[in-house]
C-alpha cells in the first residue's frame, strides 16, 4: 500500500515546528506502524536527509517509549494497544496519516515525535513507593492478601507510564497515570502505612508539573492502551479528600 | 594472567554464609564518601542502586532510555523461580540450585549458582513487601506455577507480566532514593567508555542523547547492569535499543568476556514476515502443552501454503508431519527448547517451512479445541491468541499458528569472579550482563532471579569489601585518563560521523543478523563459522567505508547512536564465531553439528571443555586470547540429557 504522512518536524524544544509531507511507498499491511515508520527513514537517509526521530524501544506494548498521535488519537485508532502493536492493516491504501507529537505543556517536544515526560518520574519520586529497605522484611506468605484486592491492584499497576491519558485529555490532566499508582499502593496492606501523605505528596507534584485536573471526560480511559479504569480516579480523590479533611499529615514529613 | 574466581573455602552451603562475614565492611559514617556509578537501570540496575543508596553510598545510575522504568526487563513474561517449597512439594535450596546447574549442561559455576539458589527467598519476600501484586490463592497466600527443567512448582509470577511488576518494585525502591538526593539519575545517556587509572575502574564516559554532550564521571566503583547482546543477531525478542556497547567498551578496556556463543533460542516466536520486520515478538512457551508441532511432509505442499495456494486446513493428516511427536515419542512436543528450535529450521532449510517466508512451522490446537473444547483453550491461553491475531491478522482458533525459533537471552557476557568483579578491579557486572549463573543455558524464569539477586543481596556484600580496601579518599578527576578517554570516545564518534557512503546502518546490522543466525545460530560447523569469520571481517571492512551517518554530534541524532551500537556488535559478533569455533562440543545452546549423540542431542566434551572460556582484547583487528577458568564439580554429578 502506499500512503501520504504528514509528519509534525521540529528540531528541538527551542525551535518551531512544522509539518512536512512524505510518501510511504510499498508498506505491507503486516509491518507495525513502526516498521512503517522505519521504511520511511531508511529511504530519508539514503538520501541523506535527517530521519524522523521517535520514541520506541521494546516493539511489543510494555515498555511504555512509545506514543504519537496518529490521526488525532494517541496510540491510533484501534483500542487498548500502543503504537508499536498497530499494524498497517488497520489503514487504507491512498490514506493520508497524521502523525504528532504527544500534546501538552507538562510534556515538551524534544525533538520530532518526542516528548520529554520526565514529569512523570518526578511524580513517582514524590511517593509512589513503599518506604522499605531492602532486608528485614517479613516472609512473603506472612502478608495474606485477599484474590480481588490482589488482581484489582495489579490492574492498576499494569499503568507503563505512556503518558497517552494526559495526550487524550483536553486538560492534560495525569490523574489517571497518578491514580493508578496511587491506587495499587492504596489497596494493597503494604501500603497502609503511607496511604494518606502518599496521596497528598503526589498530587502536589503532579499539579507542580503543570498538569490540568480532572473534569470527568474519560478520554483516558479510552485511550489507555492498558485498560486502567477510571475508577482509579474516584479511588484517589476519595483518598486525598479522606486525608486533606480527616487524616492530614504534612506533605513533606513523607520524604523523612 | 591467570584467572581466580575467588570461590571461597568450605562446603558448598556454607560458602556465602562465611563469606559475608569474612569480607570487610565499610563504617556507616564512610558510606558517604564513596560514589558507586551504575549504569543500566533494569533489575539488576535499579535494584543494586537503590539498596546501594540505601546503605548509605552515593549513586549516579545511567539509562539510555527517557526513564529507568524502560529498561527491557520490563518484557519477561513468565515469572521468577524462588526455592520457598510454599508447594509442600519438595522443593529446596539445593533442588534449585541441582536443577540450575543441570539446566545451564554443566557449565556453570556450583558456588554462584547455590548461592542464587539461597538469596531466591529473599527475593519474593522482599518484592511483596515493596508491593509487587504477584498472583493470589483465593485463601490470600502466593500462587506458583510450574517451568520448564523443573519438576515442583517454584514460579511465581504475575500474569502474563512478572518481568514489568518487580522492574516497577526495583523502579519504586530507585524513585524513594531519588527523591532522597542518595541517587542521582541521568535519563537518555548512554556509556562509551570506562576509565581506567592504574588498572582500576574510577568512572565512565557518556554521551547525552539529547545534546550530544560528552562527559565523565567519576566513581568509586563501576557496576554495568546494561543487559545481554541478542540483538548481535538484528531480529530478537529484546527491545530495539538494548546493546552490548558498555560491556563491550569495558571489554576493550580490560575486561573479559566470557562464553559469548553461549545464546538461547526460543521455539515459540511470531515467525518473521519480511525484510521490514524490526524485532520478533516471544510467545509463551506454555502453548506446547496443548499445542501440536507439525509441518507439511513434501516440499510441493509446503510451496502451495506458501503461495497461498492451500490452507493448513486443507492439509490431511497423512500429509502432516508431526515431527517432535515422530522423533521424540517420550516428551513429544515438549522437548527443551533448543531441541525444538533445530528440528524446526531443519524443515524450514529442508523447503518445508511455511508461511510466506517459508520461515514458520505450525502449531496446532484443533486437537486441543476438540477434545477440550475453544471455552477451555480460550481460558488458558486466550491472551496469547489474541496477540497473536493482532499481529498476524489470523485467528489462531480456526487456523493453526505459525511459528518459528528466536533468539532472546544470552548467557555469555563479562566474565566476573564470585564477588561479581570483572578481571578489572573496580568494574562489577551484574545481571544478563555478566556470565555467571546460567551455564550454557538457562532456565524459564530465572533470568529475573539472576538480576535481582546480584542487585539486591549480592553487590551490596562484595561491593563494600572492595571499597573497605581501597579506602574513602575522592577520585581524582584531574588524572590524565578522563580526559583522554573522553577524546578517545569523541573521536570514535567523529569518526562515525565521518562515514557518508551508500548504505544505511540498518542495512549492515540486518545484514551482520543473517550472517549470526545462519552460521553461529541454532546449529553450527566448523565450516559454517569459519566462513562466517571472513564475512563479518569483511562486513566490518565494509561498514567503516560504506555506512551512511547522518546528522550531527550536538542534537538528538538517532543514527548515530545505532551507528555506535552496530560497530560494536559486528565485533562483537566475530568474537561469537571465535568462541564458538574453539567450543569443539555442544552444550546447551552451543550445538556443533559434529558433536551429537545418536539421538541428536547435544554431546558434551567434559574432558576437554569443562571450562568457561574468558577472552582478552589484544588490540584492534588482533587475535583475542583465550584465558581458561576450569569448572570444579564437587557437588554434582555430569551427565547426558536424554529426551528419549
Amino acid at each position: 500500500m502506499n500512503l501520504t504522512l504528514k509528519v509534525w518536524r521540529q528540531k528541538n524544544a527551542q525551535t518551531s515546528g512544522k509539518f512536512v509531507t512524505y510518501k510511504a511507498e510499498s508498506i505491507s499491511e503486516d509491518m507495525s506502524f513502526l516498521e512503517m515508520l522505519d521504511v520511511v527513514n531508511e529511504s530519508l537517509t539514503k538520501k541523506g536527509e535527517e530521519p524522523i526521530y521517535f520514541d520506541h524501544d521494546c516493539r511489543e506494548g510494555i515498555c511504555g517509549m512509545c506514543s504519537l498521535y496518529i490521526n488525532g488519537r494517541p496510540h491510533g485508532p484501534k483500542r487498548a494497544i500502543t503504537t508499536c502493536q498497530l499494524h498497517m492493516r488497520s489503514f487504507k491504501d491512498g490514506e493520508t496519516i497524521t502523525i504528532e507529537p504527544w500534546r501538552a505543556a507538562a510534556f515538551p517536544v524534544i525533538k520530532d515525535l518526542a516528548v520529554d515526560r520526565s514529569a512523570f518520574d518526578r511524580i513517582q519520586q514524590a511517593g509512589g513507593y513503599v518506604s522499605i529497605n531492602t532486608g528485614g522484611v517479613p516472609d512473603a506468605n506472612e502478608i495474606p492478601i485477599p484474590k480481588v484486592i490482589a488482581d484489582e491492584a495489579f490492574n492498576s499497576a499494569t499503568c507503563i507510564g505512556c503518558g497517552a491519558c494526559v495526550a487524550a485529555c483536553k486538560n492534560a490532566s495525569a490523574m489517571l497515570f497518578v491514580s493508578a499508582k496511587v491506587s495499587q499502593l492504596g489497596m494493597l496492606p503494604q501500603g497502609q502505612p503511607e496511604r494518606w501523605s502518599r496521596v497528598q505528596s503526589m498530587v502536589a507534584q503532579m499539579d507542580e508539573e503543570g498538569f490540568g485536573n480532572c473534569t470527568n471526560t474519560g478520554a483516558c480511559e479510552a485511550e489507555c492502551p492498558k485498560e486502567i479504569s477510571l475508577t482509579n480516579i474516584g479511588r484517589m480523590n476519595n483518598d486525598f479528600f479522606s486525608a486533606k479533611l480527616f487524616r492530614e499529615e504534612g506533605v513533606h514529613d513523607h520524604a523523612q | 594472567m591467570t584467572l581466580d574466581a575467588k570461590i571461597p573455602q568450605g562446603p558448598l552451603a556454607e560458602k556465602w554464609s562465611k563469606h559475608k562475614f569474612n569480607l570487610k565492611l565499610v563504617n556507616p559514617a564512610n558510606k558517604r564518601k564513596y560514589n558507586i556509578i551504575v549504569v543500566g537501570t533494569g533489575l539488576a540496575g535499579a535494584s543494586a542502586a537503590a539498596t546501594l543508596a540505601e546503605l548509605g553510598y552515593n549513586v549516579t545510575a545511567f539509562c539510555f532510555q527517557d526513564s529507568p522504568r524502560r529498561a527491557h526487563s520490563i518484557a519477561a513474561q513468565g515469572g521468577i523461580n524462588a526455592a520457598k517449597n510454599y508447594q509442600n512439594d519438595g522443593d529446596s535450596v539445593y533442588r534449585l540450585f541441582y536443577d540450575t546447574i543441570k539446566g545451564g549442561d554443566y557449565r556453570a559455576r556450583e558456588a554462584n549458582v547455590h548461592r542464587l539458589a539461597e538469596v531466591s527467598v529473599n527475593i519474593i519476600d522482599q518484592c511483596v513487601a515493596q508491593g509487587v501484586p504477584f498472583a493470589r490463592e483465593y485463601g490470600g497466600l502466593l500462587d506458583n506455577r510450574s517451568f520448564g527443567g523443573a519438576q515442583v512448582s517454584r514460579t511465581f509470577y504475575a500474569r502474563g507480566q512478572t518481568g514489568q511488576q518487580l522492574l516497577l518494585g526495583a523502579y519504586s525502591a530507585l524513585n524513594r532514593q531519588i527523591h532522597h538526593g542518595k541517587v542521582k539519575m541521568y535519563t537518555r545517556h548512554e556509556m562509551l567508555d570506562v576509565v581506567v587509572v592504574d588498572g582500576q575502574a574510577k568512572g565512565i564516559v557518556t554521551r547525552n542523547l539529547k545534546t550530544g554532550e560528552i562527559d565523565t564521571h567519576a566513581g568509586h566503583a563501576v557496576l554495568l547492569c546494561t543487559g545481554g547482546y541478542s540483538n548481535v543477531f538484528y531480529l530478537s525478542t529484546n527491545a530495539i535499543g538494548s546493546n552490548v556497547t558498555a560491556a563491550w567498551r569495558a571489554h576493550k578496556r580490560g575486561a573479559f568476556f566470557a562464553n559469548p556463543c553461549y545464546t538461547q533460542i526460543h521455539p515459540t516466536c511470531i515467525p518473521v514476515t519480511g525484510d521490514h520486520q524490526s524485532k520478533l515478538t516471544l510467545m509463551s512457551e506454555s502453548l506446547r502443552n496443548d499445542g501440536r508441532v507439525w509441518a507439511p511432509k513434501t516440499v510441493e505442499i509446503a510451496e502451495q501454503l506458501r503461495s497461498g495456494k492451500l490452507k493448513a486446513s486443507d492439509i490431511k493428516e497423512d500429509d502432516r508431519d508431526y515431527f517432535l511427536e515422530r522423533k521424540y515419542p517420550a516428551f513429544g512436543n515438549l522437548v527443551p527448547r533448543d531441541v525444538a528450535s533445530r528440528n524446526a529450521k531443519e524443515l524450514a532449510d529442508e523447503g518445508k517451512g511455511v508461511g510466506a517466508s517459508g520461515f514458520a512451522v505450525f502449531l496446532d490446537f484443533a486437537d486441543a479445541i476438540k477434545r477440550l473444547g475453544q471455552e477451555t483453550v480460550a481460558a488458558k491461553y486466550g491472551n496469547l491468541f489474541d496477540m497473536y491475531a493482532q499481529i498476524t491478522a489470523e485467528d489462531p482458533y480456526t487456523q493453526p499458528m505459525r511459528i518459528y525459533p528466536a533468539v532472546h537471552y544470552t548467557m555469555g557476557g563479562l566474565w566476573v569472579d564470585y564477588n561479581l568483579s570483572t578481571n578489572v578491579p573496580g568494574l562489577y557486572a551484574l545481571g544478563e550482563c555478566n556470565f555467571s549463573d546460567h551455564g550454557a543455558n538457562r532456565l524459564g524464569a530465572s533470568a529475573l532471579m539472576q538480576g535481582l539477586s546480584d542487585g539486591y543481596f549480592v553487590i551490596p556484600y562484595t561491593l563494600g569489601d572492595y571499597l573497605a580496601t581501597i579506602g574513602p579518599k575522592a577520585v581524582d578527576k584531574t588524572h590524565p585518563a578522563f580526559e583522554q578517554t573522553k577524546q578517545d570516545a569523541i573521536a570514535h564518534i567523529n569518526k562515525l560521523l565521518a562515514l557518508k557512503g551508500n548504505k544505511t546502518v540498518v542495512e549492515y546490522h540486518r545484514e551482520l543478523g543473517h550472517i549470526m543466525w545462519e552460521y553461529c545460530g541454532m546449529a553450527r560447523t566448523e565450516e559454517g563459522l569459519t566462513k562466517a569469520k571472513g564475512l563479518i571481517q569483511a562486513l566490518k571492512a565494509d561498514f567503516w567505508k560504506n555506512a551512511i551517518v547522518t546528522g550531527e554530534n550536538e542534537e538528538i541524532n538517532a543514527a548515530l547512536e545505532r551507528a555506535g551500537r552496530v560497530a560494536d556488535f559486528i565485533e562483537l559478533g566475530e568474537l561469537m564465531v571465535d568462541d564458538a569455533l574453539m567450543r569443539r562440543e555442544s552444550c546447551g545452546g552451543h550445538f556443533r553439528l559434529e558433536s551429537q549423540t545418536e539421538e541428536g542431542e547435544a554431546l558434551r566434551d567434559d574432558e576437554n571443555f569443562a571450562f568457561a572460556a574468558a577472552w582478552e582484547f589484544k588490540g584492534e583487528n588482533q587475535p583475542e586470547e583465550l584465558h581458561k577458568e576450569e569448572l570444579i564439580f564437587e557437588n554434582v554429578k555430569l551427565t547426558q540429557r536424554s529426551y528419549k
